[in-house]
């Protein structure tokens, strides 16, 4: 039985599944080698050194030195996993999240206080949503 | 015998870990979200179980792309917090019980569900989180317990169905064993979040207040909500819902023909961080 994805029309969404995990493979298990303190330091020291030492993409690599996320993600990257490389930055899960919106950080945060993103116009892409406009280049 | 004498759901929000390891419990930010808990303290000082089972799921800590397993129940004796780039957290160990997991692992497994079993294991925010929330600080937890993991991470997921399945075999392998253990069984994670992309910071408070609803009254139908309806409508990592399906398939209705569980906590806040928290706690019958 072929994959399905029955997910593929939901706005500003990228479901990880086996074919992005495939994809995302290299990109993912650099970020876990971040769970180590001294890759931390080595990684820090030298970014493009270090990313050179793994079977990434070139599209991969610029897009981790961008901290480009939604890149990430798109090059099959999951967000549990790209979490190490905001916490060698120091940042926390909303300061991420807030990043792959275009909003500043204080505009998610508020948002998140008045009751987060509203679903309505977000469930399908098309509809009229603020999930749905393009992400900032 | 061994009883299942509650049920407890809960989310496990890692920055809620965060704020009661930095002691921020009381700011106004938090203050609502730690409120949720203080029925736990009280209610856990009549109805503290011998061992709880533990549903969680492990967020790229213990588990990269390396090894995915579906279903992994925790066979060894102790288990340590996980460091997840921040340090690990300042809670006690956990202690398993690796005589009743090894019963429920030969159990489940007979009853057609391939389980992996791990015998050691750094457990992170999934599992920890929520201990902190019903228990408080405490020097060392106040009883055994399983972790029990969950692949949520990597699509396909495990279906509401099948988790809700799990549950009635763990049940009944729990109700199987021969020493009179009081076991709690707790699913985690939740409720509707979204942590990528344009659409992060989904919260859809409809349809997390039904979901715990229906969880309550009608877990059956329930567990036959698609994984695409859980991606949809409460977020790309709201998917984590279908472990509460765990738990609530274990409950003396679902699995012993008994009566409908006693709601003894029910708790729904927004915002922590991205996301929604929700809480119930449900009683069998004694």
């Amino acid at each position: 039985m072929a994959l399905e994805k029955p997910y593929l029309d939901i706005p500003g969404t990228t479901v990880f599944d086996a074919d992005q995990s495939r994809k995302g493979y290299w990109l993912n298990q650099f970020c876990m080698s971040l769970m180590t303190a001294d890759n931390r330091v080595r990684f820090k020291a030298s970014e493009r050194a270090y990313l050179d030492e793994w079977k990434m993409s070139e599209e991969q690599k610029q897009a981790v030195l961008a901290r480009d996320l939604n890149r990430c993600i798109e090059l099959g990257g999951n967000i549990y996993f790209l979490s190490k490389i905001g916490a060698t930055d120091g940042k926390n899960f909303q300061q991420m999240a807030g990043s792959m919106t275009g909003m500043t950080e204080q505009e998610y945060r508020d948002m998140m206080i008045k009751g987060g993103r509203k679903i309505d116009g977000n469930r399908k892409i098309g509809e009229h949503g603020d999930a749905q406009r393009p992400r900032k280049a | 015998m061994a009883r299942i004498t509650a049920s407890l759901y809960t989310s496990h929000i890692p920055a809620v870990g965060a704020a009661f390891d930095l002691g921020k419990t009381k700011e106004d930010y938090w203050k609502p979200v730690f409120a949720g808990y203080d029925f736990d303290k009280q209610w856990m000082k009549t109805h503290k179980p011998d061992v709880i089972f533990a549903v969680y799921n492990d967020h790229a800590t213990a588990f990269s792309l390396a090894m995915i397993p579906t279903f992994a129940i925790m066979t060894g004796p102790e288990f340590n917090p996980a460091d997840e780039g921040y340090g690990a957290r300042p809670v006690p160990t956990i202690v398993g019980d690796p005589e009743l997991a090894s019963h429920i692992a030969s159990e489940v497994i007979q009853q057609d569900f391939d389980l992996t079993m791990v015998n050691e294991i750094d457990v992170d925010h999934g599992l920890t989180v929520p201990l902190s929330c019903v228990f408080g600080e405490v020097k060392e937890w106040p009883c055994k317990i399983i972790p029990f993991a969950v692949n949520v991470v990597q699509h396909p997921v495990p279906s509401g169905a099948r988790c809700f399945a799990l549950g009635q075999a763990i049940g009944k392998a729990i109700m199987s064993y021969p020493e009179d253990v009081n076991v709690h069984i707790w699913g985690t994670g939740g409720m509707s979040h979204q942590l990528q992309g344009p659409r992060a910071g989904l919260i859809n408070k409809e349809w997390d207040n039904k979901f715990l609803d229906r969880l309550i009254d009608d877990p059956k139908g329930l567990s036959k909500t698609p994984n695409i309806e859980y991606v949809r409508e409460a977020g790309s990592e709201g998917i984590e819902l279908v472990m509460w399906l765990v738990a609530r398939g274990a409950m003396a209705d679902v699995v012993a023909h008994g009566p409908k569980p006693k709601v003894a906590h029910r708790f729904y806040h927004v915002p922590a961080s991205n996301t929604a928290v929700g809480h119930l706690i449900l009683e069998n019958a004694a």
